[in-house]
C-alpha cells in the first residue's frame, strides 16, 4: 500500500512550465482514467492550482517503478520532454507524500504563507476525485486528514489569522472597530487599483452600502457599477463625509484632500460616531492632524505596510506550531495505514495457513482409510481451531503495538518469512 | 455552596458569603451577556476575576453567623438582586477597560498579538451598555425589595443609612452613563472612562461604606 506523489510548484518551476503542466478538471479526469486503464495507479488525485500541479496516487500491486512511469505519463500527457520536467519535479513517497500534502493544506507550502484559499482548493480537488470514484480507501483517508490538518492549523495557530495584504488589513481593521460590516457604510474617494482591492474585500466581508467619489466620474461609475455602489459628484465631497463609517482614499494630489476642518465638521454632523479613514494615497490624502480628532482612526499606507510586515513575521513565528500539528496528524495517518496493513497481512496469513492445512490433511487422510467421515470432520475442525488460536496473539500484537510494527519494518519481514507474496509463491 | 447549605438560605450573612454569591452571579451575568452578544472573546478576562473572588470567598471555613432579623424571601431577593447588580457593573468595568486599551491600540496603530483577537470596539461598547442596563434594573429592583423589607421590619422606608445613600448615588451614576453613552460628545472612549469611574463608587460602597460607615449593611 504505497503512496506516490509527483508534482511541481512555484518554488521549483517557472510560471511558464507551471502553465504547461496545469490540469483543467477535464484533463484531470482524463489523466486519472488513463492512469488506471494502463494499470499504473489504483487510486489517483490531481491537485492543480495556479501555483502547483500535483498528482497523488496509490500504485497497483503489479506495477513496478510506478513513480517513474507516472512521470513519463505526465510528460507525454502534456507533451513536454522529460528532460524539461525533470529538474522541476519533486517526488515523494509514503510518509513524505503524506507530510507534503498536510503542509500544502496547512498553507505552509503556499507562496503567501498561511493563505486560506489552498484549503478550499484541496477540498474541491478531493470532492471531484471522490465523486468520480478515482480515489480509494488510502487517498480518501489521506485527504480527509489533510482537510482536518488545514482546519486545525487555522483554528489553533495564528498562521492564517492576521492579514498580510494592505487591502485586507484595512478591512480587518474596520472589523476591529465596527464588528460585522453588514450595516456599515463605506465611502471610496478615488477609484485606483488598491482601492478596488479594498472594495472587493469589503464586499466579501458583507458591506452593503457603498459610495464612490472620483475626480473623473467615468472611473467612479465603472467601480460603483461593478460593486453595486452609488456615485457621488466630486463637488459634494465635504457633504459626503457625513455619511460613511469608513473612508478609503487614493487620490493623486499634492495637497491633502481631507482636511481637519472637513473631518471636524463631518464628525459633529454624525454625532461623533466612530470613523475609520484608510489613506492609501502618496502623498497623503488625509491631513495628519485629523488623527487627533476624537473617535477617529486614521491609517496611512505606511502604517498599513508596517502592520502587514509585522503580521508576516508573526506568521513565520507560528510555523513550528503548525509543524507540530502536522507531525501529530502524520503519525495518526501512519498508524491507521499500519493498522490496515496489519489487517491485510493477517488476512493473507490466514488464507495461506488454511490452504496449507487443507493440503496437509488431504495428504494424511489418504494414508488413513479406516477413519470414518465423522472422525475426519472432527480432526479438520480441531486443526482449524488450532491454527486460528495460533494467530490470536500475533494479530493482537500487530494491531496494537507501533513499536513492533517498526521492528518488523511494516511487516515485510513476515511476508518474506511466510512467503506471502502472491507473485512469487 | 457549603455556606449556603449550612444556613439554609442565600449566603448573605458575612462578607465571604456575599463574595461567594458575588462570584456565582458574576459568572452567571457573563454567561448571559455571552448568550446575548454571541461573543466569547472576553471570557479570558472575566474568568480570572470570578475565580479570584470565589477563592477569596472560600478561604475561611463556612460557619453559621448570627442571622439578621426577620429573614424571608423578600430579604433574600434584596441581597441577591443587589449583588447581581454589582456583578453586572463589575463586568461593564472589565469591558470598559478592554475598550480603552483596544481603542488606544487602534489609534496608535499598535495592535500586536491580542489586538487582532480582542472583540470589536462596537461589540465591547454594546456589551458594556447591556451589562450596565442589567445592573441598573436589578439594583433598582433590589433596593425596592430592601425598602419594603425595612418598612415591614421597622415601619419606615428610608432610614438615612450611608449605604443606602451611596447606592442611590451608584444607581444615578449608572443611569447617567446609560444616557450619556448615546450622546455625541460622550460616545466611545469617554463613555468607557465614565463607566470605569462609576465602578469606583461600587468599590467604595462595598469596602469603606460596609466596613466603617453603615449601621446595618455590614457585609453586602
Amino acid at each position: 500500500m504505497e503512496i506516490v506523489l509527483i508534482g511541481l510548484n512555484h518554488k521549483t518551476a517557472s510560471v511558464d512550465l507551471r502553465e504547461r503542466v496545469a490540469f483543467t478538471p477535464e484533463q484531470a479526469r482524463e489523466a486519472a482514467e488513463q492512469l488506471r486503464s494502463r494499470g499504473l495507479l489504483e487510486e489517483s488525485l490531481v491537485l492543480s492550482t495556479c501555483n502547483r500541479s500535483e498528482l497523488y496516487g496509490v500504485p497497483s500491486e503489479s506495477a513496478t517503478n510506478s513513480a517513474g512511469a507516472v512521470e513519463l505519463f505526465v510528460a507525454s500527457f502534456h507533451q513536454i520532454s522529460l528532460n524539461d520536467l525533470d529538474h522541476s519535479l519533486y517526488r515523494h513517497r509514503d510518509s513524505h507524500a503524506v507530510r507534503h500534502l498536510f503542509r500544502v493544506s496547512a498553507g505552509l507550502d503556499s507562496m503567501l504563507l498561511g493563505e486560506a484559499e489552498i484549503l478550499g482548493q484541496v477540498r474541491d480537488a478531493y470532492q471531484i476525485a471522490l465523486d468520480r470514484g478515482e480515489t480509494g480507501p488510502v487517498l480518501n483517508r489521506m485527504f480527509q486528514s489533510a482537510l482536518e490538518v488545514g482546519k486545525r492549523v487555522r483554528n489553533e495557530t495564528e498562521l492564517g489569522t492576521r492579514p498580510v495584504s494592505v487591502a485586507f488589513a484595512s478591512v480587518k481593521l474596520a472589523e476591529r472597530i465596527f464588528g460585522k460590516l453588514n450595516s456599515h457604510r463605506a465611502l471610496i474617494v478615488g477609484a485606483g487599483a488598491t482601492s478596488e482591492q479594498v472594495v472587493k474585500h469589503l464586499c466579501d466581508r458583507g458591506i452593503k452600502q457603498l459610495r464612490v467619489i472620483n475626480r473623473t466620474p467615468e472611473h467612479a461609475v465603472n467601480l460603483a457599477a461593478r460593486f453595486n455602489g452609488e456615485v457621488v459628484p466630486w463637488e459634494n465631497l465635504p457633504a459626503a463625509l457625513e455619511w460613511p463609517d469608513l473612508i478609503v482614499t487614493s487620490v493623486s494630489s499634492t495637497e491633502p484632500v481631507l482636511t481637519r476642518a472637513m473631518i471636524n465638521k463631518a464628525m459633529s454632523a454624525r454625532g461623533n460616531r466612530a470613523l475609520l479613514m484608510v489613506d492609501l494615497g502618496v502623498p497623503r490624502n488625509v491631513a495628519p492632524e485629523v488623527a487627533d480628532i476624537y473617535n477617529t482612526y486614521l491609517y496611512n499606507i505606511d502604517d498599513l505596510t508596517e502592520i502587514v510586515e509585522q503580521n508576516k513575521k508573526a506568521r513565520v513565528a507560528e510555523i513550528p506550531r503548525a509543524e507540530a500539528i502536522i507531525d501529530e496528524q502524520v503519525d495518526k495517518f501512519l498508524h491507521w495505514q499500519a493498522g490496515v496493513a496489519a489487517g491485510a497481512v493477517l488476512g493473507d496469513l490466514r488464507s495461506k495457513l488454511a490452504a496449507e492445512r487443507e493440503a496437509f490433511m488431504k495428504d494424511r487422510f489418504a494414508a488413513m482409510p479406516n477413519l470414518s467421515e465423522a472422525d475426519r470432520a472432527q480432526v479438520a475442525a480441531m486443526m482449524q481451531e488450532f491454527t486460528e488460536r495460533m494467530l490470536i496473539t500475533p494479530a493482537e500484537k500487530m494491531r496494537g503495538i507501533p513499536e513492533l510494527r517498526r521492528k518488523l519494518q511494516n511487516f515485510e519481514a513476515i511476508r518474506d518469512l511466510f512467503h506471502l507474496d502472491r507473485e512469487k509463491p | 455552596m457549603a455556606r449556603s447549605r449550612l444556613i439554609h438560605a442565600v449566603p448573605y450573612d458575612d462578607l465571604f458569603g456575599s463574595l461567594s454569591l458575588f462570584s456565582w452571579l458574576l459568572a452567571a451575568t457573563y454567561l448571559c451577556l455571552e448568550a446575548i452578544h454571541r461573543r466569547r472573546v472576553v471570557g479570558p478576562f472575566v474568568l480570572p476575576i470570578v475565580l479570584a473572588v470565589f477563592l477569596l470567598a472560600h478561604l475561611p471555613e463556612a460557619r453559621v453567623v448570627k442571622a439578621p432579623p426577620a429573614q424571608g424571601p423578600l430579604f433574600a431577593f434584596h441581597v441577591t438582586l443587589n449583588i447581581l447588580a454589582y456583578s453586572a457593573f463589575a463586568i461593564s468595568f472589565v469591558l470598559s477597560i478592554i475598550f480603552l486599551i483596544q481603542n488606544q491600540r487602534l489609534r496608535d496603530h499598535k495592535l500586536g498579538v491580542v489586538g487582532w483577537r480582542f472583540p470589536a470596539l462596537d461589540v465591547l461598547d454594546r456589551m458594556t451598555r447591556s451589562s450596565v442596563l442589567i445592573g441598573c434594573i436589578s439594583l433598582a429592583a433590589g433596593m425596592t425589595a430592601g425598602m419594603i423589607w425595612a418598612h415591614r421590619l421597622e415601619g419606615r422606608y428610608w432610614d438615612g443609612d450611608p449605604k443606602v445613600i451611596v447606592t442611590v448615588v451608584i444607581l444615578l451614576a449608572y443611569i447617567g452613563y446609560t444616557f450619556l453613552s448615546r450622546t455625541s460628545s460622550w460616545r466611545g472612549a469617554r463613555a468607557s472612562a465614565l463607566c470605569i469611574f462609576n465602578f469606583m463608587f461600587v468599590i467604595f460602597s462595598y469596602s469603606i461604606v460596609n466596613r466603617y460607615l453603615s449601621h446595618f449593611h455590614r457585609y453586602f
